[in-house]
């Protein structure tokens, strides 16, 4: 991979992506093993709004890794509070650290933060944007469960915001996939994302309901609709069911259906699905410290 | 009747630029892509809707002392991609030029998004790629293809 810095999945090509895979499985399979590989390299974490996820696995990442994080802290008590730039504060954290993961409210922001430093930027959540790491882990997840070519995938839920979503449907471009896009009216992909796909020649559809294309799916990728999304709960109630699953749900999809979510998870994957071999995204989650790891080796 | 008719309607500055072949009804717009509101003192002479040869109906712009950037150029190029600009010295044509659509646009636009990063006080410049039929945001991806004008940084 010959980026300096990771802002957006647009940006990896199925080479950069099957790179990273390999590597990370390489970590997989040994975590403990990586400690020799970037001894006291120091990652930055500057997360503007709080994600423990995200945050722990860069953290545990890098930690692996034989390095070390320095962290921001909350926004609250640093010097943004006192109306510092964004493009000042990364340019003061880049004299302390040898990486920056910057998880920012704003869309944009990491494409901007990245043109003022030297040191690898990882964008880890750019508001309604992009999350290209989170991408490579879901893209490492699908691999391990479905592989990545001649697969039917479904994605459901807020696509509009989701910005997962955004980044892992242009990412999955660059293979044989078809996508299915499950959602309400209202929360349908943004016309940018629409225009990505379409200019890559994409094989995509888009839905109202999940029971019309559950049955060919293999990957059935779930994120959460925010209720307040809505203008009235009225309207939330009358799609509501359409989105979430069950055991029941699944009675007409493929034994083999690999189901995902980015987490964290509220009530649209009913807890009885968690002890299905199809249940995929605890493992998902975890999956995030070896692609993070694997990342990080390749830009430091 | 011929554009050199139309061109004696307005009349003829020393130095300046005339942007001729303006799609008809533009020319308001254009004046505030270069940021004239007659504020500044300058001489303008606009044409709206005049017989044209080649476009059927055109909008002429003349402004007296004052050259296009090529940031200006550019975003003029997206809402008047026929358009012609001489470059006027003591009354004569100095420079004639075809504005060509550009790659990408800088420093002109406002991002619609509020949330985009642009729109934060943060010290750079929008930059918007062009795409056949609107732009696009470099940093947030909002694609602007209706109402270009609207856009543009007050
Ligand atoms: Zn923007």
């Amino acid at each position: 991979m010959r980026h300096d810095h990771i802002i957006t999945a647009k940006q990896l090509s199925r080479e950069d992506i099957e790179a990273v895979l390999d590597r990370a499985a390489e970590f997989d399979a040994d975590p403990g093993a990586a400690l020799d590989r970037h001894p006291g390299k120091l990652l930055a974490l500057a997360f503007y709004e709080p994600s423990t996820r995200t945050k722990m696995s860069f953290e545990t990442a890098i930690k692996r890794l034989g390095g070390d994080v320095i962290d921001m802290g909350p926004v609250e008590y640093s010097s943004v509070k006192k109306g510092e730039s964004l493009a000042d504060t990364v340019r003061v954290i880049e004299g302390y650290a040898d990486a920056i993961a910057l998880r920012h409210p704003m869309e944009g922001s990491a494409t901007m933060a990245s043109q003022f430093v030297d040191v690898p930027l990882l964008n880890a959540g750019d508001g309604a944007g992009q999350h290209p790491t989170q991408t490579l882990l879901d893209l490492y997840t699908i691999r391990e469960q479905a592989g990545l070519d001649d697969i039917t995938i479904g994605i459901m839920g807020d696509l509009k915001y989701g910005r997962t979503v955004h980044s892992l449907a242009h990412a999955l471009t660059n293979f044989d996939t078809r996508q299915h896009f499950i959602s309400p009216e209202s929360l349908k992909l943004p016309r940018n994302v629409r225009y990505d796909l379409h200019e890559e020649g994409a094989q995509v559809r888009e839905h109202d309901s999940l029971d019309e294309i559950l049955p060919e799916l293999d990957v059935l990728y779930v994120t959460r609709i925010q209720r307040e999304r809505f203008p009235d709960e009225n309207e939330y109630q009358k799609v509501a069911g359409q989105f979430t699953i069950d055991v029941e749900t699944l009675e007409s999809a493929d034994d083999d259906l690999t189901i995902m979510h980015p987490l964290p998870r509220v009530d649209e994957i009913d807890p009885a699905i968690d002890d299905l071999d199809n249940a995929t995204y605890f493992e998902q989650a975890h999956n995030g410290v070896p692609v993070r790891m694997a990342i990080l080796d390749m830009l430091l | 009747m011929t554009d050199i008719d139309t061109e004696l309607r307005v009349s003829k500055i020393q130095n300046g630029t005339v942007i001729d072949h303006v799609t008809g009804g533009e020319a308001l717009h254009v004046l505030s892509i270069i940021g004239i509101d007659g504020s500044g003192g300058e001489t303008v002479s606009v044409g709206i809707n005049v017989p044209s040869d080649r476009l059927g109906r055109k909008d002429i712009v003349k402004v007296e002392g004052r050259e296009l950037s090529q940031s200006e150029v550019d975003v003029l190029s997206l809402i008047a991609p026929d358009a012609t600009i001489n470059i006027i010295r003591e009354y004569e044509v100095t420079e004639k030029q075809c504005v060509e659509r550009p790659e990408e646009v800088t420093g002109v636009l406002e991002c619609p998004n509020p949330n985009c990063i642009t729109n934060a006080g943060e010290p750079v410049d929008t930059r918007f790629e062009v795409l056949s039929d609107g732009v696009r945001c470099e940093y947030c991806d909002t694609i602007i293809r209706e109402d270009l004008t609207e856009h543009i940084k007050s």
